[in-house]
């Protein structure tokens, strides 16, 4: 379970995040909407212990990130941003192997290399994990990222916008993997997503905030309604039915 | 029964330094070649143009000479190699240099200080090793603080930090120029005197000190190499995989700094040797290790001296040139690899 607890963090006068309390269950995946600049990926970031709270705590499986050496939060916890630029050259089994260093601190044993295979087959890798990053397209990119936060073997996960510039195929893929990574391999998922109907359909629970603040928290049909949905986003949503659950319509 | 080694060019199911087998091997090739080329310059800069015949008392003689000259170029590339390819890891940036960050302006600001505030009189108590430690120390000091603040926290971003940095050693070296305006011809003799360094007539008493200081710097860089891999991820993937980002990039720098003042107190600025090896060691090495890329950069390093050494010495009779020649072939280097990479 991730606990947070009067957390705050501001950037200027204007802009205050919190105070936010709020527990998130483990298990499943949980979703973080809103619009733009309404703090998701502070929370994230925050949680994930790469910034620093103004105040407050928060306490992942009964560890506070802040105090808790960070080698112990590495095994935990694995946190994967937005952008990922790295100076050196790397093919993905190389990248992927990074995310063993929390347990092998760079000598890779029989048992890393095991756990380094299966998450590159996981994310449907296997046959470019010798490929250099450079030379795949932004799909496979950000799938070999997420099979190094899978490889790091924790049991909790947060990701950063992880369908950012990936097309609805690609998309479509990530987001059945990661239901797979919870519902198979037992991980906890928190994820910032920009599309409420990626979130509706994958999620089992939606997180809403706004100007820093939580205002929704709940199962996906109890948040998809045209009334919540209008008031977070400032926006008119219509909701319908689709095939597989609720529509969110505002276009 | 061992399994059968895979073709040479197929790679494996292993997470290695190299994915082929003919990566690792022209890797071995690569430091075996550069190894001879290294024993052989050695052995010319020794004997070439040696009057006495080899291996008579007199040979040895003359060739023991050259041996401080072969002594300090080690030192050199050995601080070069390892200050700036663990320099440009912490900093996550391959274009930037210790020594295009200014920390070469630094020593000379110190330099300058010392003999501006203490005097011609006030310098001359201090002279010798005392001074060598005392200034390497100082600027090791003020490098680490400077440099922790710059490139940790606001200033993370590798635009500023870099414009910051260049500005830093410019106005550095203008507040040298400036101070040695304000000395009395004598002093500024005695200055100059402390400022020119080059491999020929670098100081062999300070040798002892740098030496172990150099290898203990660099034994510890050594010794992090598995955290370096990691830092060359950035700030959040080394958070994210357990390790304290900002405690790493000090404590690099902090050793960068260290080596950096060896190499300048012994010979005085190299501005582009550094970028130099450590672009070449990337071109060649082509890993991430840095246990296979700090040996490579500090072979070529110690490839780079020695045959510019043994060309301008001993071909065009053009003693003290070397680091122009560094400078000249470093410079252009650098141009055609912004060029050709055309970001930075």
């Amino acid at each position: 379970m991730i606990e947070l607890t009067d957390v705050t963090k501001s950037y200027s006068t204007e802009t205050l995040i919190g105070p936010l309390t709020t527990q998130i269950p483990a298990g499943g995946i949980t979703a973080l909407i809103g619009p733009n600049g309404a703090g998701k990926s502070t929370v994230l970031t925050m949680i994930g212990r790469l910034l620093g709270l103004d105040q407050g705590t928060i306490t992942v499986a009964g560890h506070d990130v802040v105090h808790t050496p960070s080698r112990a939060v590495a095994k935990i916890l694995s946190i994967l941003r937005q952008e990922n630029h790295f100076i050196t050259r790397l093919t993905v089994r190389q990248l992927v192997g990074f995310g063993r260093f929390p347990h092998s601190h760079g000598r890779l044993t029989p048992d890393c290399e095991r756990h380094i295979s299966e998450a590159i087959d996981f994310l449907n890798l296997t046959g470019l994990e010798h490929r250099y990053l450079d030379e795949l397209s932004g799909g496979q990119r950000q799938r070999a990222y997420v099979a190094m936060v899978l490889a790091q073997d924790t049991d909790y996960i947060l990701l950063d916008e992880p369908l950012n510039n990936l097309d609805m195929q690609h998309s479509v893929q990530m987001m059945r993997q990661l239901r797979a990574a919870a519902d198979e391999l037992g991980r906890t998922v928190v994820i910032v997503l920009h599309d409420i109907n990626f979130a509706a359909r994958y999620a089992d629970q939606i997180m809403a905030m706004n100007d820093g603040r939580i205002t929704e928290f709940g199962p996906p049909e109890r948040i998809l309604t045209d009334e919540t949905l209008s008031r977070v986003f400032h926006t008119p949503v219509k909701v319908i039915d689709g095939p597989d659950g609720p529509l969110a319509v505002y276009y | 029964m061992r399994p059968a080694a895979p073709p040479v060019g197929e790679p494996t199911r292993r997470t290695g330094a190299f994915v082929r087998r003919r990566d690792r091997i022209r890797y071995a090739v690569t430091m075996v070649a550069l190894a001879l080329l290294a024993v052989a310059l050695t052995a010319g800069i020794l004997a070439y143009d040696n009057p006495m015949p080899v291996g008579s008392d007199g040979f040895w003689r003359i060739a023991e000479l050259r041996v401080t000259s072969i002594a300090v170029i080690l030192v050199v590339a050995f601080c070069h190699a390892f200050a700036t390819v663990s320099f440009q890891t912490a900093t996550s940036n391959r274009i930037i240099t210790p020594s295009i960050m200014g920390f070469e302006a630094l020593y000379i600001v110190v330099q300058t200080g010392a003999v501006f505030f203490l005097g011609a009189s006030g310098v001359a108590m201090v002279t010798g090793t005392t001074q060598f430690l005392l200034q390497a120390g100082l600027m090791i000091v003020v490098a680490t603080i400077l440099y922790s603040w710059l490139l940790s926290g606001r200033f993370g971003n590798i635009h500023i930090m870099l414009l910051v940095g260049v500005i830093l050693g410019g106005g550095l070296g203008s507040l040298s120029t400036f101070m040695q305006r304000l000395l009395t011809p004598s002093e500024f003799d005695i200055l100059t005197a402390r400022l020119f360094g080059n491999i020929g007539n670098a100081d062999a008493a300070y040798l002892p000190y740098a030496v172990p200081i150099a290898l203990a710097a660099g034994g510890a860089l050594w010794w992090r190499a598995r955290r370096l891999d990691v830092l060359s991820l950035g700030r959040d993937a080394t958070t994210n995989l357990g390790l304290n980002h900002k405690r790493e990039v000090i404590v690099v720098l902090f050793l960068v700094s260290v080596l950096m003042a060896m190499t300048t107190a012994l010979v005085g600025p190299m501005t582009f040797l550094g970028f130099l090896v450590a672009m070449l060691a990337y071109q060649f090495a082509d890993t991430y290790h840095h246990r296979l890329l700090l040996p490579m950069a500090f072979l070529l390093g110690y490839v780079v001296l020695t045959g510019a050494y043994f060309v301008l010495r001993h071909v065009f009779y053009a003693q003290g040139m070397v680091t122009i020649i560094i400078e000249l072939v470093g410079g252009l280097t650098f141009l055609v690899y912004i060029m050709r990479k055309g970001r930075l």
